[in-house]
């Protein structure tokens, strides 16, 4: 007998899911039994966050949607966090979660939590199937939404009725979805993209400002050409690195709390601001008001509301990124002279360089380099979140979409390690390093299981600093240095490591980086380095906060 | 600030109201009132909800409904030619005979019909804009309103538009 629980295995291979990464419980025995014989592989994680954060790391790698499943109750309520990880940076993920009984809904049965009122807040929809005959249709849609328009998670919770119970023919699955309320806007509006050039070919002091939209969108190519045409320069925000090469000449870096003060002087004197597949989100803007303040601003996003909620736009283009470049590309008819803004910008390049001391001794940034000038950009790099995170994006080169994984705009600790595992299941052919901190990496250190159960070839680099150092650095700065609960005592990280049957490297010199970043590239299953770095390194420059973003503490000058 | 009325078409589905208003409390847009019902649509729903706010702040408000997948359509009535229309029932204290006939006289001033007669108290029931409640209720106040309840603002069109396009 076919069931909801084969009914939905076959809408999953038809939207051509090839991993779920999940948690088996009691309401979604009848799911798991369909998988033992499925061609679907199914990895297991050690908790059910890292499912989630590992179907959001395939989907960054790859561009489709990413797949989670769990069972009722604890294992639904443990994959909120990322979730809601996905949904701050509109990735597209669709989390399966077992529910029970419809019989039993609303009754506190055991192991019933109300998941799709909790994640409400943090899907871009979801949905409670309670008739197997809708099971078909709910799941085309889920994939739909969730990878169509603005991309983001989408929840399908399955009572274990639902899957247990005979399908219904159902007839055919529609050929495409059709949902009255929801018809992204694709293509920009050609009498705003003319106004957007006319405005490109006055400006003296343009600036492109491209963000996670741009990778999201598949239009690096599209970027790349029209900025060497029109000779503007890029700076990108977190989520955008990689959107352009990191070592173009006309590339400024990242941009905001920790941007390169050439990107922030360059926000802060533009007189036109093109803002590609951006939120304007406080950690880049630093205080608003004084946010491009000498500049016109072309806002570009396919999601309306984004569109003047933080900064009013001059010309507001509501459209996919890729679409409307490709817009920009054919009509444009006239570039601006912009050669003395490129050569001002050219000048704060080589005058204020990021830099750090070098001492001799183990510093943070300098594993980043060694990293970024072995790996050359042919490889992923994942990373958690705190001061590592902050120099991974500011000292390794990034060379292409999609090769750079992190928790922007919720900034999760624990996401590097299971995002890491998803982004190897999309990409099997790259090197994959989670770049962490001694933090972050005991947020979700129980992946060390997974990835030795399906040798799992991740390299962890672990910058350890025995610190919450994000947070040491603001007590550091802004409260007299106490720190308060932010120290944290030594851990031998290759013993745990070997524990789960992994091997590990610890590093105390300088000296040793090198090397040892080089050995775990060569092995061929998963490895961990241990880099004992220097404990209160900052990351630098830094906007405080409530700053103007050209207000930058820490800068450096040669 | 000014008071905006917006008329969201919904699509009739478990939880769609709970979508709309936990969205509004989450930004952080207050809500005046809120109406919902059924409509001339078999399988939608109209929400009527009237908020204040600036212009900004309303575009959001409608922006960020707009984006909810179970929601059709939103307009923004206010600056349109609408009829809005509010019911409320005023249980009121009336223990005197004088009391009672003045209420009464007040009643049939602003149209309002009296639905229940007690010993002590009568229940008005009274249609019309928010001004015409509200001025309703601030007249019954010294004979003592023992309870009230308002359906909150509903709206449509005037004339032949409809709020119905696809969004
Ligand atoms: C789940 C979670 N809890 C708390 C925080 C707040 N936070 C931001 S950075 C940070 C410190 C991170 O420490 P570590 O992983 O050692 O990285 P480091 O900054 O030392 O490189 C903390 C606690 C967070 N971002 N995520
Ligand atoms: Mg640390």
């Amino acid at each position: 007998m076919k069931t909801g629980a084969r009914t939905l295995i076959e809408a999953l291979q038809r939207e051509g899911v090839d991993t779920i990464f999940g948690y088996p419980g009691g309401v979604v025995l009848p799911i798991y039994d369909e998988l033992y014989d499925s061609s679907i592989r199914h990895i297991l994680v050690r908790h059910e966050q890292a499912a989630a954060h590992a179907a959001d790391g395939y989907a960054r790698a790859s561009g489709r949607v990413g797949v989670c499943l769990a069972t009722s109750g604890p294992g639904a309520c443990n994959l909120v966090t990322g979730i809601a990880t996905a949904y701050m940076d509109s990735i597209p993920i669709v989390a399966l979660t077992g529910q029970v009984p419809t019989g039993l809904l609303g009754n506190d049965a055991f192991q019933e939590s109300d998941i799709t009122g909790i994640t409400m807040p943090v899907t871009k929809h979801n949905y409670l199937v309670k008739d197997v005959a809708d099971l078909d249709r709910v799941v085309q849609e889920a994939f739909y939404i969730a990878r169509t328009g603005r991309p983001g998670p989408v929840l399908v919770d399955l009572p274990k009725d639902v899957t247990t119970s005979p399908a219904k023919s159902g007839g055919t699955v529609p050929e495409t979805v059709s949902l009255r309320g929801y018809q992204p806007t694709y293509e920009g509006h050609v009498r705003q993209i003319d106004k957007a050039l006319d405005l490109i070919a006055r400006a003296e002091r343009p600036l492109i400002y491209a963000g996670g939209g741009v990778v999201l969108s598949g239009a690096s190519a599209e970027l790349l050409e029209f900025m060497e045409t029109a000779a503007i320069p890029v700076t990108t925000t977190l989520m955008g690195l990689g959107a352009i090469p990191g070592d173009h000449p006309l590339c400024l870096g990242m941009l905001g709390m920790h941007g390169t003060q050439s990107a922030n002087y360059a926000v802060t004197e533009c007189d036109l601001l093109l803002a590609i597949g951006v939120r304007f989100d406080d950690r880049v803007t630093g205080r608003i008001e004084t946010f491009a303040p000498n500049a016109a601003v072309v806002h570009i996003d396919i999601d309306p509301a984004e569109i003047g909620k933080n900064k009013k736009v001059d010309v507001p283009i509501v459209g996919d990124v890729k679409a409307v470049l490709q817009a920009f590309l054919r009509r444009m008819k006239k570039r601006g002279d912009t050669a003395n803004w490129v050569s001002k910008i050219n000048t704060w390049k080589a005058q204020y360089p990021l830099g750090y001391c070098d001492d001799g001794r183990l510093r943070p940034q300098y594993v980043v380099e060694q990293l970024s000038d072995i790996l050359k950009g042919e490889g992923i790099i994942v990373s958690e979140v705190g001061q590592n995170q902050m120099w991974t994006a500011l000292y390794y080169c990034f060379k292409k979409p999609r090769t750079w994984i992190t928790s922007g705009g919720l900034g999760t600790m624990g996401y590097g390690l299971p995002a890491a595992i998803g982004a190897h299941y999309a990409r099997p052919d790259m090197p994959v390093v989670d770049v962490a901190g001694d933090g972050s990496i005991q947020m979700n250190i129980q992946e060390f299981g997974t990835v030795a159960q399906y040798d799992i070839p991740v390299k962890v680099v672990i910058l350890n600093n025995m610190y919450l150092g994000m947070v040491r650095q603001w007590q550091e700065l802004f409260y007299d240095r106490r720190y308060s609960y932010t120290e944290l005592p030594p851990v031998d990280f290759v013993k745990i490591a070997n524990a789960y049957g992994i091997e590990g490297l610890k590093v105390e010199e300088k000296d040793g980086v090198r090397g040892a970043i080089e050995t775990a590239l060569a092995t061929d299953g998963p490895f961990v380095l241990d880099f004992r770095v220097e404990r209160e390194e900052n990351v630098f420059p830094m906007v405080p906060a409530g700053a103007a973003i050209n207000e930058m503490i820490g800068v450096r000058q040669r | 600030m000014k008071q905006h009325t917006l008329s969201v078409l919904v699509e009739n589905r478990a939880g769609v109201l709970s979508r709309v208003a936990g969205m509004f409390s989450r930004r952080g847009f207050n809500i005046e009132s809120l109406a919902v019902g059924t409509c001339e649509e078999p399988n939608m729903s109209r929400i009527t909800i009237v908020v204040n706010g600036d212009d900004g702040v309303v575009e959001q408000m409608m922006k960020q409904t707009n984006k909810l997948i179970d929601v059709i359509k939103v307009s923004d009535l206010t600056a349109r030619e609408s009829v809005k229309r509010e019911l409320a029932l005023i249980k009121v204290a009336a223990e005197t005979g004088a009391a009672r006939a003045e209420i009464l006289q007040i009643a049939d001033i602003f149209r309002a019909l009296v639905v229940d007669v007690g010993a002590k108290t009568l229940v008005l029931q009274v249609t019309g804009d928010t001004g015409k409640i509200d001025a309703l209720e601030t007249l019954l106040r010294q004979y003592g309103i023992k309870e009230l309840v308002r359906t909150g603002k509903i709206a449509l069109l005037r004339g032949a538009k409809t709020v119905k396009s696809s969004k």
